[in-house]
């Protein structure tokens, strides 16, 4: 399972990547997608919605079940993937990628530094499969 | 087999019209179709057989065993059919309790209404039952405005509602379009509520609790009295979902647990017709603190004579009529006709079917929590996920051995998850052979897994595309 370097990871299954100029991008790990099986909805915050960390802000649906989409960290919407309306299985096929939700600006670097890096994640991960 | 559509012959028709005899009216162009509809056009035979045919090729539980976990898809007695088409029943007009002068023609509907909420509210330990909401989560819903409006009145600020991880899972939905936050609590590795991260999530701005207790996992909640006690110290009060009564009805009230409201699924519970076939019915109980808030009018007794009444802070009328009439009617029957004792044996009968399933596939597949367990297990496919088995595979399998499939990928806490509810009704042959087919899958699994790709094979039709169904949705022809 592929959990990149350099990604910020959640509990609830998020990545985060500081895109530098305090832009943030967002989506589910390759471990969520694959536990989801095949996405076939996503729906996104609206542009503009200020999030607290940890606030839902979309959520994503396949033939198995539905899940909530959380803010990793606190922020605005400043872009959303409006291309995984039409491609949800982008989700899938690409989730470090073109599978991206949603852009968070202004955000709050104190909690973004709180979340995994690659390596707790992959522990975290690895303890849920036993 | 054909569609519909494709019997389609011009022309052909199942109804002939007289000829026009009156004179002819001219509809406004913006009210007509552009193009006409693209209706079948059959004769009256052709209808019968082809959906006579379809009937045939369904799964039903007065055709095939149905274990589908947490819908307890308990047979229907053909005797509740007959009570509920009686012409007294059936043909009697829901406006009659519109006026009371013509109350005294609807007696007898008035007094099943009052001796059926009696009945539920002794079954479940609840001081009043009101049978208006017409489906589980309606009588959720119900519930929790229900709370909300014990909370208003108090001048409580209360905007949460706790649910754990093993609730039924239209409860979140019910408590959010009360008007609540939903705050999910986790269940301990064994599989009930951890009552440590339940303390911590309790605090001044918890409206309530919802619980299903036995939970979906299949396991009674150990400390629910506790749980129960934690939350009316602060004033939150406790909603039973009634999705698993089945397994205690006789045995154990949620009043007696600490409840405070809660609903029923006669549909379920009370063997009234479930799935497409219902509709369904979802009465609430409620204890001391929210008796004042039931829905209404109420049927109440004033003498000899049933009439209508509110209670005094009512949240007034959340369906048409009284609910779903002819289904409570099918309750009813049930439960005079089973009595006391016959509803106790039902849950002993349940959880005895649920597990001897267990005992008899524990070592097939992996158990979710250690049993026993109540009217329901749960196993996980995950460990098969190592052949490309997965859960879906299991189901589709079982339908290829002339069995309904369990639940599968729910509860949502177990991977790949397998939930399965046999109920009371099915005899030891009947769960034999699901087990001995659940073995022989087992089996191929780890053998022949391509051959459970395959699944269907022996239906009408084979494996469905769901992802491209749900990507596409096209319901149009």
């Amino acid at each position: 399972m592929n959990f990149p370097e350099g990604l910020k990871y959640t509990r609830e299954h998020e990545w985060i990547r500081d895109d530098g100029g305090d832009v943030y991008t967002v989506g589910i790990t390759e471990h969520a997608a694959e536990q989801l099986g095949d996405v076939t909805y996503v729906e996104l915050p609206e542009p503009g919605l200020v999030l607290d960390q940890g606030q839902p802000a979309g959520a994503v649906e396949s033939v198995k079940a539905a899940s909530d989409v959380y803010a990793p960290i606190g922020g605005h919407v400043s872009e959303i993937n409006q291309e995984l309306e039409r491609r949800p299985e982008l989700v899938n096929t690409s989730p470090y990628n073109d599978g991206w939700f949603f852009k968070i600006a202004e955000g709050n670097l104190r909690e973004f530094d709180t979340l995994m890096s690659s390596t707790e994640y992959t522990r975290f991960v690895e303890d849920l499969d036993e | 087999m054909e569609l519909i559509f494709e019997k389609s012959r011009p022309g052909r028709r199942a109804v002939v019209f007289d000829p026009l005899d009156v004179p002819e009216a001219t509809l406004p162009p913006a009210l007509c179709r552009e193009e006409p509809a693209a209706l079948p056009e059959v004769g009256e035979l052709d209808v019968v057989r082809h959906f006579s045919r379809l009937s045939q090729r369904n799964f039903g539980i007065d055709t095939h065993f149905y274990p589908l976990g947490s819908c307890t898809m308990k047979y229907n007695p053909k005797m509740a059919e007959a009570v509920a088409a009686h012409p007294g029943f059936l043909a009697l007009h829901p406006h009659l309790a519109s006026a009371p002068a013509m109350w005294p023609l609807c007696q007898g509907a008035f007094e099943l209404i009052f001796e059926l909420e009696r009945l539920l509210a002794g079954i479940a330990g609840m001081r009043q039952v009101s049978l208006q909401p017409i489906a589980g989560a309606h009588g959720e819903l119900t519930g929790t405005l229900m709370i909300a409006a014990y909370h208003r009145e108090k001048g409580n600020a209360r905007d949460t509602i706790l649910i754990p991880d093993s609730a039924h899972g239209t409860n979140p939905a019910s408590a959010a379009i009360a008007g609540f936050k939903v705050v999910e609590v986790p269940s301990l590795p064994d599989g009930t509520l951890d009552p440590e991260a339940f303390r911590k999530a309790l605090n001044e701005s918890v409206a309530g609790v919802m619980m299903t207790c036995p939970n979906t996992h299949g396991l009674f909640e150990p400390r629910v009295r506790e749980i129960a006690q934690m939350a009316h110290e602060t004033d939150a009060l406790m909603y039973y979902d009634g999705a698993n009564l089945n397994a205690i009805i006789g045995e154990c009230r949620p009043g007696d647990l600490g409840f405070d409201v809660m609903h029923f699924n006669l549909h379920k519970t009370f063997a009234t017709p479930h799935g497409m076939g219902g509709p369904g019915s979802g009465p609430v109980g409620v204890g001391e603190r929210l008796e004042a808030f039931l829905p209404g009018p109420r049927v109440v007794r004033d003498g000899n004579a049933f009439g209508l009444a509110s209670p005094p802070r009512s949240i007034g009328r959340i369906s048409a009529f009284f609910g779903n009439f002819l289904i409570a009617v099918r309750a009813y029957a049930y439960i005079l006709h089973l009595g006391g004792d016959g509803l106790r044996q039902v849950a002993h009968n349940a959880v005895l079917n649920a597990n001897y399933v267990y005992a008899r596939l524990k070592d097939l597949f992996e158990p979710a929590f250690d049993g026993p367990f109540m009217h329901e297990c749960v196993f996980s496919a995950a460990p098969l996920a190592k052949h490309g088995v997965h859960a879906l595979d299991i189901a589709k399998a079982l339908l290829d051995r002339g069995f309904h499939a369990p639940t599968v990928y729910f509860p949502l806490t177990v991977k790949e998850s397998l939930m399965i509810e046999p109920t009371e009704t099915e005899s030891k042959e009947t769960l034999d052979a699901f087990c001995d087919a659940m073995a022989e899958i087992a089996r191929l699994a780890a053998r022949e897994p391509e051959t459970l790709h395959a699944a269907p094979v022996t239906l009408p039709v084979g494996r469905l595309d769901e992802v491209r169904a749900a990507r596409e949705l096209n319901c149009r022809v």
